[in-house]
């Protein structure tokens, strides 16, 4: 009876956005433009603010009964920090907002920002985990005993036997280097207020409900007064996510001087102050028996986590997301770790696509190669005793693993890589002074939780759940409004499919209506690897819903049971017979006719959806050659094998694939936010922050199984984050592969020529 | 990322853009040719011009000619258009060669060759192709027209032997006779990025040894330079691999890398070893 579904028919976003007739948050006009005067220390107390004469310049004082972004967590061991929407006395990072002042263009008000004088006294900062947790380190905020913001730690009652009975216990560090998703589309935001007090604020976010609940929180206004429009958005990957102090500023200032403001970030202020990620440091010792297998695990997780705490997520995400779900797809039962938030004197640290995932895997990945390096076994080998192949799975932090295909996956990734093809021609290559490399990356992604999985963290601010509204009108089309609020990842065309399915007519019939807090319920947004998952679900059951009323009204309308009718391609038919009526006139009827029917008149449903959550699984693999003479790497093949359950729209899950791995490559070879000593940021430009091009990123081999399970009602995993967790560490193992005839190892990402030719120089000597 | 503002001038001749040069250099006057270097750091308010002075619509400047046995190219010859054989023979190829390595194709597109010179990038690639062949930069002041020959042109890291009131009209490169072989390498982190070594090599093989070496180098020091020293090395020599790596190693030790954050002062030294090896072998296939 599926007809939509697992079809890859062409996106419905993509008419307008290919034409250049998307509408984003830049194209609005604006009677004044904001230009924010941002710290050009790391750590420092401003002493004085000199704006030139006659202009507007806004600072801390101005903003009087304005509140800090403080997002909590309830948990003993965590300690929230405050960030003032303008410095109030310390600054804390480069790019830290300092002033606001207003323009006439954003030109003008550059202009203007430029003639602001600073006056501040610079002070040591701590830029660094290991210099963070010296003795004597400066403290980032006042009235914290040190710089760590977080630290969990948790040991398995039986970890210390397993560990002293273990055949052999393998090492490895790695470090996952600072990094920035960087969207196409940089921030921006639109408040417009208009006489009766209102104020519309268009931005480019994820999470448009919570940004509206934010930023009347903190300006204490009611909520009510306060519109958040997400029009079409460029692309976020987590950056957009977090609450972006300037959309409060900028609602501030159209509140203030009754009119309209814009605000729209250029690439240096979302290089420099847009939110960062991924600064870790993970170790693992993995203690396995004789036969290989994992029997026990300990991290040591450091996270650098900025100068801020991005809300709702806290400064804690990273390091908790570590702790949680370090032993990846695993069986191991026995496991300790211990996972530090770090603050320090740089840009705030928050969720990007994948979050600690790539670098958690680097790590397990890494174990597994050097491990099976100890005990002479193919990489593949190794995994194959130790990945988790019953279900459901609970791993040593309780994380329930549902049904998948672990195993099953990365054999299918096998096949298709010919690895003894493969290692012959890498034999024959190093005899011409070639270095070929192979690296296997294996793991699960945690996608689609609920609100349980967010309250397990303690987060003050508890997401999960998503609503939709659906309503089918006269004419019989139907708007589903969402909670979730989608910037690239084809809800309008998935959702429809699913919706359409269910109510049995084309999707063409259904409009998804999203990002506009007066148009849509109550809803997390889009993040996580969560909305085709959770929204999809709540779409499924309202669509049930409507099926059922729709039936029951063609029931009356058809003078036959309801359960003999059957709605198929726009018609309801009585089952077996010619007698039927289009659905578009049973729509007609219950507005028009409804007196007709004992049911509330019209045709809306809403229904919600909160799932524990469910682990789609891929391997990736990684051929690579490295020129070991300008220790250039290039990716020759690359192949995923993804199992993330049912496949709505193929096409669209291919497109998700080949982003995050591009993004994962990136991670692996190019990107990387440098800081200097004196806490200078120097890669403000896409000169310096390497993002690849369509160049570097090689065509991607992409296989799928679909292992359906019941954690998803849509019977469809997430898999948004999947290509940035499993690349890095396929490129890396590959990298290593190549290097062995020098003994050079590298755990460290990205694996840029400079590592490279350190690792070289060091195996050398 | 919004200029600081400027007034633009558009100029309908060289004397023109010269005696605007002459009366705004002194305040921050710039010629404006494709763009592509200036506007993106008039944007990051690196560049912080007043007035530009744009010889865009000057007519005559947008074609390459053949003029006494010399290769002419006017101050607004775009880079994509060496794609194609400028001129047919080896150095026609040698251009169209190394065009490709220039930025992408809406850089080319805009672009141009003497701004590329002017600007003086040290990792950029016409000035090593400049310097390589021994070309002549013509420039223009209210007092007359010089020529300065490459060896004395580039000064420092974007610095030249241009004064402040000279535009620079057009680089003369000196044709290649039939039977000149070039060879071409870079290397750079992404395709189309700044180039961190690059090299550029020439010969003519009589009787089967090396005549008349030449061997440029750029991305390494601030400024491009040729290497007469290991010229020398080469000249008289047949061809061959183990020559090659000894010159590549002569290469190396005989620089002074510059360092930034991607590529130490160790891992350049032997990007120029690569690349300079193998521009070396790339002159003989």
């Amino acid at each position: 009876m599926t007809t939509w579904v697992g079809r890859s028919i062409r996106r419905f976003e993509d008419p307008a956005l290919v034409r250049g007739q998307g509408r984003f948050t830049a194209d609005l006009p604006a009677a004044r433009w904001v230009r924010f005067v941002r710290s050009p220390v790391a750590s420092g107390l401003v002493e004085r603010i000199t704006p030139p004469a006659g202009s507007v310049c806004i600072t801390h004082a101005d903003l009087v009964g304005v509140r800090p972004i403080k997002p909590m967590l309830d948990r003993f061991d965590y300690v929230p920090i405050e960030q003032p929407l303008l410095a109030k006395a310390c600054v804390r990072y480069v790019g830290d907002l300092v002033a606001a002042v207003l323009g006439t263009t954003a030109a003008d008000a550059e202009d203007i920002a430029d003639q602001v004088l600073l006056d501040i006294t610079a002070l040591q900062p701590v830029m660094d985990t290991p210099s963070a947790l010296a003795e004597d380190a400066p403290v980032v905020h006042a009235g914290m005993s040190d710089n760590i913001v977080v630290r969990a730690q948790m040991c398995t009652p039986g970890h210390a036997q397993a560990w002293a009975a273990a055949d052999r216990i393998i090492d490895c560090d790695i470090r996952s280097h600072r990094q920035s998703g960087q969207p196409i589309e940089a921030r921006a935001a639109h408040a417009a207020w208009d006489s009766s007090g209102r104020v519309t604020l268009t931005c480019t976010a994820q999470m448009p409900h919570l940004m509206r609940t934010a930023i009347a929180d903190l300006l204490d206004m009611p909520e009510a007064d306060l519109r958040v429009v997400a029009p079409d958005v460029g692309g976020g990957f987590g950056q957009k996510m977090s609450l972006a102090p300037e959309y409060a500023l900028v609602v501030w200032l159209a509140r203030k001087f009754r009119t309209s403001i814009a605000w729209v970030e250029d690439r240096r202020e979302n290089l420099m102050a847009s939110f960062h990620s991924r600064d870790l440091a993970i170790s693992v010792q993995g203690a396995f028996d004789a036969q290989a297998r994992l029997v026990a695990l300990s991290g040591d997780v450091l996270a650098n986590v900025g100068a801020y705490a991005p809300y709702p997520n806290t400064a804690a995400v990273e390091p908790l997301m570590s702790f949680a779900e370090l032993p990846g797809p695993y069986a191991v039962a026995e496991y300790a770790c211990l996972a530090r938030g770090v603050v320090t004197n740089t840009c705030a640290s928050a969720p990007y696509r994948g979050v600690s995932r790539p670098a958690l895997t680097l790590a397990m990945e890494r174990l597994m190669d050097k491990a099976a390096r100890s005990f002479g076994l193919l990489p593949e080998e190794i995994r194959r005793r130790n990945l988790v192949q019953q279900f459901p799975h609970t791993s040593p932090t309780g994380l329930i693993y549902d049904t998948a295909s672990y195993r099953e996956t990365m054999e299918l990734a096998l096949r298709v890589a010919d690895l003894t093809r493969f290692r012959q021609r890498q034999v024959t290559a190093r005899v011409e002074k070639r270095y070929l490399g192979v690296g296997i990356a294996t793991f699960c992604e945690r996608t689609g939780y609920g609100s349980p999985a967010f309250a397990a963290r303690g987060m003050g601010v508890t997401p999960g759940w998503e609503t939709v509204q659906l309503a089918m009108d006269p004419s019989g089309f139907v708007e589903a409004r969402i909670g979730a609020s989608p910037h690239g990842q084809g809800l309008r065309t998935t959702l429809a499919q699913i919706i359409a399915d269910a109510v049995g007519i084309v999707p063409e019939r259904v409009r998804i209506i999203h990002g506009d807090t007066d148009r849509t319920p109550y809803g997390w947004g889009t993040f996580a690897s969560r909305s085709l998952v959770i929204s999809g679900g709540a779409c499924l059951i309202a669509a049930q819903q409507l099926h059922t009323r729709l039936c029951r009204v063609a029931s009356i309308m058809l003078e036959a049971a309801e359960a003999d009718i059957e709605l198929r391609d726009g018609i309801a038919r009585v089952a077996g017979t010619d007698r039927t009526i289009a659905i578009a006139d049973i729509a007609r009827a219950s507005y028009h006719g409804a007196h007709r029917f004992a049911e509330s008149p019209g045709l809306q449903e809403t229904a919600s959806y909160d799932p524990l959550g469910t682990f789609s699984n891929a391997t990736h693999i990684a051929f690579v050659d490295v020129d070991v003479e300008t220790c250039a790497v290039r990716i020759e093949r690359f192949i995923v094998a993804e199992d993330a359950g049912r496949l709505i729209n193929p096409m669209i899950v291919d497109g998700q694939i080949r982003g995050g791995v591009a993004q994962g490559i990136a991670n692996a070879l190019y990107e990387e936010i440098v800081y200097d000593e004196h806490g200078d940021i120097l890669t403000t430009t896409l000169a310096d922050f390497l993002m690849p091009t369509a160049h570097e990123i090689p065509p991607l081999e992409i296989h799928h199984l679909e292992t359906l399970s019941d954690a998803s009602i849509i019977g469809a995993k997430g898999l948004g984050e999947g290509g940035t967790i499993g690349a890095p560490a396929a490129v890396l193992n590959a990298i290593n592969d190549a290097l062995q005839p020098f003994g050079a190892e590298l755990d460290a990402m990205p694996a840029t020529p400079l590592r490279i030719h350190d690792a070289l120089r060091a195996a050398r000597t | 990322m919004k200029p600081s503002s400027f007034t633009h001038h558009e100029v309908g001749s060289i004397d023109e853009a010269v005696a605007a040069l002459a009366r705004f250099s002194a305040e921050g006057g710039r010629i404006l040719a494709g763009g592509q270097s200036l506007v993106p750091m008039m944007a990051f308010r690196l560049a912080q011009p007043t007035h530009l002075i744009d010889i865009n619509r000057i007519p005559g400047l947008d074609r390459p000619r053949l003029e006494a046995g010399e290769l002419v190219i006017p101050a607004c010859v775009r880079h994509a258009g060496f794609h194609q054989q400028v001129i047919p023979g080896p150095l026609g190829d040698m251009l169209a060669t190394v065009v490709r390595h220039i930025a992408h194709v809406p850089i080319r597109n805009r672009g141009t060759f003497c701004g590329s010179i002017a600007h003086a990038d040290p990792s950029a690639e016409w000035p090593v192709v400049l310097v390589a062949l021994d070309g002549v930069v013509v420039a223009r002041g209210v007092a007359g027209t010089r020529e300065i020959p490459a060896a004395a042109f580039f000064q420092g890291i974007m610095t030249t032997a241009l004064a402040e009131h000279e535009m620079l009209t057009e680089i003369r490169l000196p044709n290649a006779a039939a039977g000149q072989r070039y060879g071409f390498c870079e290397h750079a982190r992404r395709a189309g990025d700044y180039a961190q070594a690059i090299a550029l090599a020439g010969w003519r093989i009589s009787e089967g040894v090396i005549r008349q070496a030449r061997l440029a180098i750029g991305g390494v020091e601030p400024t491009p330079r040729r290497l007469p020293a290991v010229e020398a090395l080469l000249d008289g020599h047949a061809p061959n691999d183990a020559l090659f790596s000894e010159v590549a190693d002569a290469v190396a030790h005989c620089v002074t890398p510059m360092e930034d954050p991607q590529v130490s002062a160790s891992l350049r030294r032997d990007l120029l070893r690569a690349t300079t090896r193998r521009a070396l072998q790339r002159a003989c296939a």
